[in-house]
């Protein structure tokens, strides 16, 4: 556990960056600092491993005084990931990983190992292990980064909003991986972003500060986006933070799904042309898993006489049984067909779910907001 | 003399073949006179360098010293030397000395250029993962400043070599002295051969010291290269 006492950052020149700061973030857990540009959550951080030191109160960790070790010491317990990654150019990729274990005198040829292990966990190939960080792509840096991070396996992580110098699409692939390897590594981490998003996505505990350096909120995501405290972290959390809360509540499996005529690919048009409803049918491949919409125009435009996956319209998500209900209604708002598709957890097609249907399962099942508006807990 | 060889002046061949143990000398003490400081320069500029990167108020000192330094006459700080440092006035450590100031003056400033630019975010990383600060000076800051360091070495070892050529006007045995001989031998019209053996020599010296330190920063920088093509 890291604990903040009372600690206050003043920098020369008068800035209180960080005042009078309470906080908690439990071991093996995922604390996420957010808030406005300039409200100190890179600061505190770093006085976590010291890089800044507190003008006055204590940072801990697991009940001991950070102050009371040399700070190299001290860094070496504390992965540490930023923005933009901060690999050594002159340094391939398998040694910047054992960049960590090399400075406590683990041996050259162990400390290597370990980082071709830690590639593979971070889903880079080991071809990459020789290669120098600008031989990399942004993404992949990043990944080399937390790998990095986690090659003295230190119970620790602290983390400077590390995804969010990537585009939108590797930055959702580097959270699920974070959140898969979080789930296996139980490590204590505090997480620095301004994105909220990603807060309520990635974090167990969700702390709030404004600018200033004070804390407006500590709770967990669902709570934080149900009760904010006061109009300031309402904004904070944003507009359709009502919609965001449904990511909370899982679908139950007794969600009640028509059945839709499908057809596989590779059938005839003719077939498909049959099982027409309302303008679209379900394509879906020889083990059941949906492939895509056909539509009643293509089916008559189209040249093939057989389902082809180019005709499709892959325009919906898909929602899982096993997913939350924020998917399922959004699989049934996406789809072109009107018919959110839902499967069980191999992919295999369940059936689908008109939007009627899934607003009116999220009525049955309770979104967290609407439960904090009827005990009468609304910013 | 000229009568010696029969018919007209030598040419450069002639030259050549009559002086080769003294222009051989010449060049081997060429070399080492041009060799030796910017190697004394570096060691000194090292940490002059750092200080300064590390502690602002020591850099425009630095810059302006080593600036004032560079306008000093070579010829005037060769001869004056020897009231300095105790030495003879042909004492080839007055050139060493005096050309290893020349090459701290430049050196020293490049140095702390070069590790005053080591990324922001590689110097946080590299603090933040526990190394002390000797050892990410050494393992970090060092490396990264090779290629901005061997750039100014180049400069240093080419103008040093021009540099001690001058030192020939004052006696000390060099290429210089080939100038000198040369205009000496002129007194009955232009003879060029000895002037044209000591340029190409320069020339030619300049040339592969500055592929050393090419060579040199190629073996110590692959990263460079290999970053490039991706
Ligand atoms: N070295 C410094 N000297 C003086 N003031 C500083 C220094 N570093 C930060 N500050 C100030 O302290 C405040 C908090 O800065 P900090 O970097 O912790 O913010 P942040 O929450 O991480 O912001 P961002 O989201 O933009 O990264 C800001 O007002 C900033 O200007
Ligand atoms: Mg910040």
């Amino acid at each position: 556990m890291i604990t903040f006492e009372s600690v206050t950052k003043r920098y020369p020149g008068g800035t209180v960056a960080v005042d009078q700061l309470d906080l908690e973030a439990p071991t093996g857990k995922t604390t996420v600092l957010v808030g406005p540009s300039g409200c100190g959550k890179t600061t505190s951080l770093r006085m976590i491993n010291r890089m800044i030191e507190p003008t006055s109160g204590r940072v801990l960790i697991d009940g001991a005084d950070t102050s009371a070790v040399s700070p190299a010491r001290l860094r070496r317990g504390i992965g540490y990931v930023i923005q933009h990654s901060g690999l050594l150019p002159h340094r391939t990729v398998v040694d910047n990983i054992a960049t960590v274990p090399l400075l406590l005198g683990v041996d050259r040829r162990t400390a290597r190992a370990r980082s071709l292990e830690l590639l593979e966990r971070v889903g880079l190939p080991q071809e990459m292990a020789k290669r120098y960080p600008a031989q990399l792509s942004g993404g992949q840096q990043q990944r080399v980064g937390v790998a990095r991070a986690l090659a003295a396996d230190p119970p620790v992580m602290l983390m400077d909003e590390p995804f969010s110098a990537v585009d939108p699409v590797v930055r959702e692939q580097l959270q699920n991986e974070f959140l898969r390897l979080q789930s296996d590594l139980g490590k204590t981490i505090v997480f620095v972003t301004h994105d909220i998003d990603e807060a309520v996505k990635l974090g167990d505990q969700i702390a709030v500060m404004r600018v200033g350096g004070t804390l407006a909120q500590v709770a967990g995501p669902s709570e934080l986006l149900a009760r904010p405290v006061d109009a300031f972290v309402a904004g904070f959390v944003g507009r359709d933070r009502g919609y965001r809360a449904l990511g909370f509540t899982t679908v139950p499996s007794s969600v009640p799904v028509e059945r839709e005529e499908t057809v596989r690919l590779g059938e005839s048009l003719t077939t498909a042309r049959d099982r027409l409803a309302h303008g679209w049918v379900l394509v879906v491949d020889a083990e059941d898993r949906p492939q895509g919409w056909l539509s009643e125009h293509s089916v008559r435009s189209a040249r093939d006489d057989l389902v082809t996956p180019d005709a499709l319209n892959l325009g919906g998500t898909l929602a899982t049984v096993r997913g939350s209900l924020r998917e399922l209604l959004d699989a049934a708002l996406s789809s072109p067909s009107g018919r959110g598709v839902v499967t069980d957890g191999q992919g295999h097609l369940l059936g689908t779910i008109s939007p009627a249907a899934a607003v009116r399962l999220i009525e049955e099942h309770g979104s967290t907001a609407a439960d904090a508006a009827g005990r009468g807990e609304t910013a | 003399m000229n009568a010696a060889a029969g018919g007209g002046p030598p040419g450069v061949v002639e030259y050549v073949t009559s002086h080769h143990a003294e222009i051989l000398s010449w060049l081997w003490s060429h070399t080492w006179l041009s060799v030796v400081p910017v190697l004394i320069g570096l060691v000194v500029s090292l940490p002059l360098g750092y200080l300064a990167a590390r502690h602002r108020w020591v850099y425009p000192p630095l810059v302006t010293v080593g600036g004032l330094l560079y306008t000093i006459p070579s010829l005037a700080l060769f001869v004056v030397m020897p009231s300095i440092l105790g030495t003879r006035i042909l004492d080839p450590v007055n050139v060493v000395v005096a050309l290893s100031v020349y090459t701290v003056a430049l050196l020293a400033r490049v140095v702390a250029d070069a590790l005053g630019a080591v990324p922001e975010d590689v110097a946080q990383a590299a603090t933040a993962m526990g190394y002390t600060s000797p050892q990410r000076l050494l393992k970090v800051d060092l490396p990264l400043a090779v290629p901005v360091i061997t750039a100014g070495l180049r400069v240093a070892v080419v103008a040093n070599v021009s540099l001690v050529a001058i030192a020939g006007t004052i006696g000390v045995p060099e290429l210089g002295q080939l100038f000198t001989n040369g205009f000496q031998l002129s007194s009955d019209g232009p003879y060029y051969p000895p002037i044209v053996v000591g340029v190409v020599l320069c020339v030619a010296l300049a040339l592969v010291l500055d592929l050393v330190v090419v060579v040199v920063d190629r073996a110590l920088t692959p990263w460079l290269r290999k970053g490039a093509r991706t």
